[in-house]
């Protein structure tokens, strides 16, 4: 085992990945010499060169592009978004061509990619900086898209994705970055489409992904004094949702909150929340919870962001209510 | 825009006889398939928006019929006939029109989206300028090979096509400034038929002179007669050398003008009748049947058999097209993912 950081869990991930295969290459905007803004790719070009780590101009939605026809011949591409957020600037790309192309081609062309990057909420970063990009992506076919959230699931996971010949949506989240934990110091793959299960309680099932786990976790803490038994699930593949585990979790709790920081109109608790109805509504004693960000801009102000998002009081709250 | 043609086209070219009749034939199979397709189209057998091709061939045969099996060629919406010069059968490619299984993406793509890993055809991509980053990764692709990968085999080149309007969108300067910049092997063809559906060139582009714009990222711009086949080859060859070469991106310009609206379902109301007469009479298929007659190189019974046989390609590809089966609706996942 070794003490490892978010940052370096996925740094260790990719050059694991680059030195067993030629054909991967990362590229991004200041992936390079800079090492990446994150610093997942720290130091990656003086080991495999400046092909390999490709500095791009400021240009998503053509170098987003460029992975792609790189990945129709041969290529795995890793692209980096800076920040999620800028491959809005991608999204035609992202959309019609790293979604359908496989499907439109009738096969023909296969599309081993994985675009990596942050998204989520940060401290007071503005709201284009913001973006929750996973409910924009979800509505794509031919999409995964993943959500890592603790050291040790961003190094399986990242090794998983990269080694996928079908394109991955990888999500960090920029809070994340520096969490700490003891990994194994020898080589693992998590699956990609299963959710992890953080907790096993009793008397409601919370699901949750990415950096809420840590506002659920907190809320759990306080839960727990008052003698509440929540079952916490971390959703990772947010498509497909693993739905077996989140309806084994249901027949047995009855009682579901989800704790998201999408924005709640046609977020993926939205999506959860159609899904679990449509499979396991006999199972629900009531009606889900669905406690999400707002349907706002992310202001500015530290103390609106806050505002903004899902509190651990509130998920306490909904607990209390629900129970 | 000069519009003179040229007398003598051949002057810095020399192909043989038979390269010549592979040019002709190829022009005259785009042109046919063309009119096939209007037809099919209007009898209810294809459906969608159709762009047809017709009018510029020579630059699909004059560049695609230059290349090597290795080589690519990257598309548009308007994207039949540079697949069928770079090999794909026109079974395969009609089949695909009528949404047929053993369409060359077994019905999933239909007219504007032709793939054929086979013949390294990258599409077929529907939306203005989408096409031009997924030619610039694959020409990056192959330098990867080159320089990363140790391959000995010589750089293989990517053609990139799209029209005038599209030299309007940020992917194409986005892309010539990355192809310049990493010199990778890739010629840009814009085919430059002055329309962009409705929106006439000179309305929408300050400078209209595109290939000009090359100068801007330090690469060569040409500019040459898109209705003469072998002014669009000269040009090819000379791009070609300097992508193998590892000497980077070149821009070409071809004039030229499509003999029918946008798409069959353009009324092409604002281009002017003298407008489209002048341009129908310099036909790029008759301007190299003069010139075949005029310098020996054909008799016209021997271009007659040639017409006679492309009309046969393409009954049969209909006939193919029409016997084909259509595709399994328990197959409609198939493909999504590996």
């Amino acid at each position: 085992m070794k003490k490892t950081f978010l940052f370096e869990a996925l740094h260790a991930a990719t050059d694991e990945e680059m030195a067993k295969d030629p054909n991967i290459f990362v590229i991004g905007e200041d992936v390079g010499h800079y090492g990446g803004s994150y610093k997942v790719t720290k130091d990656l070009h003086m080991k495999y060169g400046d092909l390999r780590i490709l500095d791009t101009p400021i240009a998503e939605n053509s170098f987003t592009g460029l992975a792609i026809g790189a990945a129709m011949t041969g290529l795995k591409p890793i692209i980096e978004g800076m920040n999620m957020s800028f491959l809005l600037l991608a999204f035609n790309q992202i959309a019609n061509n790293v979604g359908m192309l496989r499907y439109t081609s009738g096969g023909n062309f296969n599309l081993p990619l994985v675009i990596r990057g942050p998204g989520g909420i940060g401290r007071q970063l503005g709201p284009e900086h913001s973006q929750r990009l996973e409910a924009y992506f979800q509505g794509i076919p031919g999409l995964r898209i993943v959500a890592c959230s603790t050291p040790y699931n961003a190094k399986g996971l990242l090794k998983a994705a990269i080694q996928s010949d079908n394109p991955v949506i990888f999500f960090e989240h920029v809070l994340l970055y520096n969490l700490q934990e003891n990994i194994p110091s020898k080589e693992y793959t998590l699956p990609l489409d299963k959710a992890e299960m953080v907790r096993e309680g009793q008397d409601v099932t919370i699901l949750t992904y990415s950096r809420m786990r840590y506002n659920v976790l907190q809320a759990t803490e306080k839960l727990l004094t008052q003698n509440y038994d929540p079952e916490i699930i971390d959703l990772i593949s947010l498509k497909p949702l693993d739905i077996d585990t989140i309806k084994t979790s249901i027949k047995k709790t009855h009682k579901v909150i989800i704790v998201e920081e999408c924005m709640r109109t046609g977020g993926i608790g939205a999506e959860l929340t159609a899904q679990i109805n449509e499979t396991v509504f006999d199972e629900l004693d009531a009606p889900i919870v669905r406690l999400s960000s707002q349907d706002i801009p992310t202001p500015y102000n530290g103390t609106l962001e806050q505002a903004t998002i899902v509190q651990p009081d509130q998920i306490v709250n909904a607990v209390k209510m629900i129970c | 825009m000069d519009l003179k043609q040229k007398k003598d086209s051949l002057s810095n070219l020399e192909l043989t006889q038979s390269e010549i009749l592979t040019l002709y034939e190829d022009m005259v199979l785009g042109r046919y398939f063309e009119d096939m397709c209007a037809q099919m189209y209007y009898r209810g057998k294809m459906f969608g928006f159709v762009h047809l091709y017709t009018g510029q061939e020579a630059i699909s045969s004059g560049v695609i019929k230059a290349l090597k099996k290795s080589d690519y060629a990257c598309s548009t919406y308007r994207d039949h006939v540079h697949a069928l010069s770079k090999g794909v059968t026109a079974r395969e490619v009609m089949a695909e029109l009528f949404g047929k299984e053993t369409g060359c993406c077994k019905g999933r793509g239909g007219s504007m989206h032709i793939f054929s890993k086979e013949h390294n055809f990258l599409g077929g991509f529907a939306f203005i300028g989408e096409g031009i980053p997924v030619a610039t990764g694959a020409a990056f692709q192959s330098i990867y090979q080159k320089q990363v990968l140790h391959k000995s085999e010589e750089l293989s080149v990517t053609t990139c096509f799209f029209g005038d309007g599209t030299t309007n969108n940020g992917q194409f300067f986005e892309c010539l400034n990355m192809a310049a910049l990493w010199k990778l092997p890739i010629i840009f063809v814009v085919e430059n038929n002055q329309w962009a559906i409705g929106m006439a060139h000179p309305r929408s582009t300050s400078v209209p002179e595109i290939h000009t714009k090359a100068a801007a990222f330090g690469m060569p711009g040409e500019e040459v007669d898109g209705m003469d086949v072998l002014a669009v080859r000269e040009v090819t060859e000379r791009a070609l050398k300097r992508a193998r070469a590892g000497e980077g991106p070149t821009l070409i310009e071809a004039l030229t003008y499509r003999f029918r609206g946008h798409s069959l379902a353009d009324p092409d109301e604002l281009r002017s009748f003298q407008e489209k007469e002048a341009w129908i009479a310099r036909d790029p298929i008759k301007r190299l049947t003069t010139y075949m007659i005029d310098n020996n190189i054909a008799t016209s019974i021997l271009l007659e058999t040639i017409n006679q046989k492309v009309k046969s390609v393409i009954e049969d590809s209909v006939e193919f097209a029409t016997n084909s089966p259509e595709p399994s609706v328990k197959d409609l996942h198939k493909y999504l993912f590996l």
